[in-house]
């Protein structure tokens, strides 16, 4: 079984903070990591690997260091690694990236395509679904679980907001991977030693064989009008009452609300 | 990926191992499966095929948040992995070190006795050649990892007239008759770490499994420990680094005459004070590895960054516990453990005096 895992380098936005003036994010110092998603995907094909020797290639669109991820990847233990990368290809939307990433996908065997649910500095969980109708596949989202038979099925338990459902489909598809779905595995740390002397691949716009006005800033349909850092809309209620009482006030209030 | 793994395996385990004075088999599993066993050891016997700055930064991240854990690591991959691998024949690493670096098996040091300590010459324990056999008498005390060590480097005299040259190193395996466990120590620090005597009667270990050459125990012991300081040092590095974690975090919340500690002066230059000796620490740490890695005399080196590392490391943690004040003294903050942590390391594999004596050494040959 071939598996191609789409990961993405983000920010690590728990550390993130945006300047109140311009809206924009304060990167200076921010980490950059793995998208937690797109780490729990990793794990899924990685558990393949461990279980039925599939051949993993991890695939991200970026800037050359997102080389850093990529040989994350390979020290957790994806065999094959690629970043697309190319000044073309920058500004994208969600839009021109799943056509550039459907575009080097179309040049790669596979079984499986794992994306993560979505970025945690995006957060538009389109990309994966994307990918999935530009390759005309069927796709799974939001997978919490995943059982294989050894043969062409997948059984997916998919997340929806009030529960799950159990879906079966055959390989080849698209699945998009919840961080909860698996407690990723450390790199080990033979596998750090050793991914600074394996290969990444680096794919250029020339290689994906795809027009320019599909990818990149000029691929991209959607501008960012303004981004700015939603207020405190009103100053709330005060209530000074015991815990018993407060426990009443905040059930009967999410009540009112059908919170719950 | 250590600093990570730390924080999320080994650091909510460390109040409590300490409490209970636990030795932590659970966090010694997760280390072997991702390969913190046998950082520096090279693939084809089973290890990760590092060198000895990434071990050594294992160890300070480890310890950065549990001494205990640091120090199980330490005593393994230095005092037990080393010297086999070092001195070992083939046959002996093909044996012992795949189990050892994979962390299967986890390894031990015996050389300290109750009348030889510092003076590590005086070796009472005994191991006298009979046909294809060796037999072992004696006691070894404060063995690290004592028990659920499963491959002992033990340390005897085999010939009492020839003096430090009369002493020989051998792999004791556990479980080999005549070889038992005498009382755990009950410790200041490190308490999740297992201390304990290891007692010999009449223990009859095969000829082959001689370390190295007849008298040349001390030798091996002396550059083992050598080694072994720099495993030392890292932890005492991370114990002061988690200290001083704390204590920036804690003076830049806590308030008194309304405003936070870190607002004044005195508390800035302690800080600074502290923080230049554990960057200088951390590069005396880094000089001694990366000496070994390359070959070059470390002796002294090793010796510095041990002297200075574990001494830096009581100054940190005592100030971090007067940042914190009446609080630092709790057991509801760190702080208080990592002190009594931190005190080890000035003692054990050469005493800051013995390291002194080492540098002089060097430095009047």
């Amino acid at each position: 079984m071939k598996i191609i895992v789409c990961i993405k380098q983000v920010p690590n936005t728990t550390e993130i903070k945006i300047n109140p003036v311009t809206g924009t994010l304060i990167r200076d110092g921010v980490v950059s990591i793995m998208n937690p998603d797109d780490k729990g995907g990793l794990e899924e094909a990685l558990k393949l690997k461990d279980r039925y020797n599939a051949h993993v290639t991890v695939i991200t669109m970026g800037l050359p260091q997102a080389d850093d991820i990529l040989r994350e990847a390979i020290a957790m233990g994806a065999d094959r690694a690629i970043l697309l990368t190319d000044r073309k290809l920058g500004g994208a939307d969600t839009l021109a990236t799943s056509n550039a990433l459907a575009a080097a996908l179309r040049q790669l065997e596979f079984d499986l395509i794992i994306t993560g649910r979505q970025a945690i500095d995006g957060d538009t969980a389109q990309v994966g679904p994307q990918i999935a109708e530009h390759l005309d596949l069927p796709q799974v989202t939001y997978l919490e679980n995943l059982e294989y038979d050894g043969k062409n099925t997948f059984t997916i338990k998919k997340s929806t907001e009030d529960g799950y459902q159990i879906l079966e489909v055959d390989a080849p598809c698209v699945v998009t991977v919840l961080a909860s779905a698996n407690k990723a595995r450390y790199m080990s740390v033979r596998g750090i030693v050793e991914t600074y002397s394996r290969e990444v691949e680096i794919w250029s716009f020339d290689k994906l064989g795809i027009a320019e006005e599909k990818v990149g800033l000029k691929g991209s349909p959607t501008k960012v009008h303004k981004a700015f850092t939603r207020g405190v809309k009103a100053a709330g209620e005060m209530f000074e009452v015991d815990a018993e009482e407060a426990v009443g006030i905040i059930m009967s209030k999410l009540k009112e609300k059908y919170i719950i | 990926m250590i600093r990570d793994f730390a924080e999320k395996e080994v650091k909510p385990l460390a109040a409590e191992i300490d409490e209970q004075e636990r030795f932590p088999l659970e966090t010694v599993e997760k280390m072997a499966k991702t390969g913190i066993m046998g950082i520096p050891i090279p693939v084809q016997y089973g290890g990760a095929g590092g060198d000895n700055i990434m071990y050594s930064i294992a160890v300070e991240e480890l310890s950065r948040v549990c001494a205990t854990t640091g120090v199980i690591v330490s005593a393994h991959t230095s005092l037990c992995l080393a010297p086999v691998l070092e001195h070992g024949s083939e046959e002996q690493k093909q044996k012992y070190v795949p189990g050892l670096a994979s962390g299967e098996c986890i390894g031990a040091f015996g050389l300290t006795e109750p009348n030889a300590g510092t003076d590590a010459s005086a070796q009472q324990t005994t191991a006298v050649a009979d046909g294809d056999t060796w037999i072992l008498n004696g006691n070894k005390i404060f063995i690290t990892n004592a028990g659920y060590a499963q491959v002992y480097v033990i340390f005897a005299m085999t010939d009492k007239s020839q003096g430090v040259k009369g002493i020989s190193a051998f792999i004791v395996e556990k479980g080999t008759p005549g070889f038992t466990f005498g009382k755990k120590e009950l410790k200041m620090g490190i308490r999740g770490s297992a201390t304990a005597e290891l007692i010999f009667e009449n223990c009859i270990i095969p000829k082959e499994n001689l370390l190295g050459r007849v008298g040349g125990g001390f030798a091996i012991a002396m550059k083992t420990l050598d080694g072994g300081r720099i495993g030392i040092a890292s932890q005492a590095l991370g114990i002061a680094q988690g200290a001083m974690d704390e204590a920036v975090k804690y003076v830049k919340e806590r308030k008194q005459f309304g405003k936070a500690l870190g607002k004044f002066q005195n508390t800035q230059f302690q800080l600074a004070d502290l923080e230049t000796k554990i960057q200088a620490s951390r590069l005396l740490v880094r000089n001694a590895a990366f000496k070994k890695d390359n070959h070059i005399p470390y002796s002294d080196a090793a010796a510095m960054c041990k002297l200075f590392a574990a001494e830096t490391a009581m100054e940190v943690t005592t100030k971090a516990v007067q940042f914190h004040g009446g609080y630092g003294y709790t057991r509801e903050y760190p702080v208080e453990r990592m002190m009594r942590d931190a005190k080890i390391t000035e003692i054990y594999e050469g005493t800051s005096e013995v390291q002194r004596m080492v540098i002089a050494s060097t430095l009047l040959k």
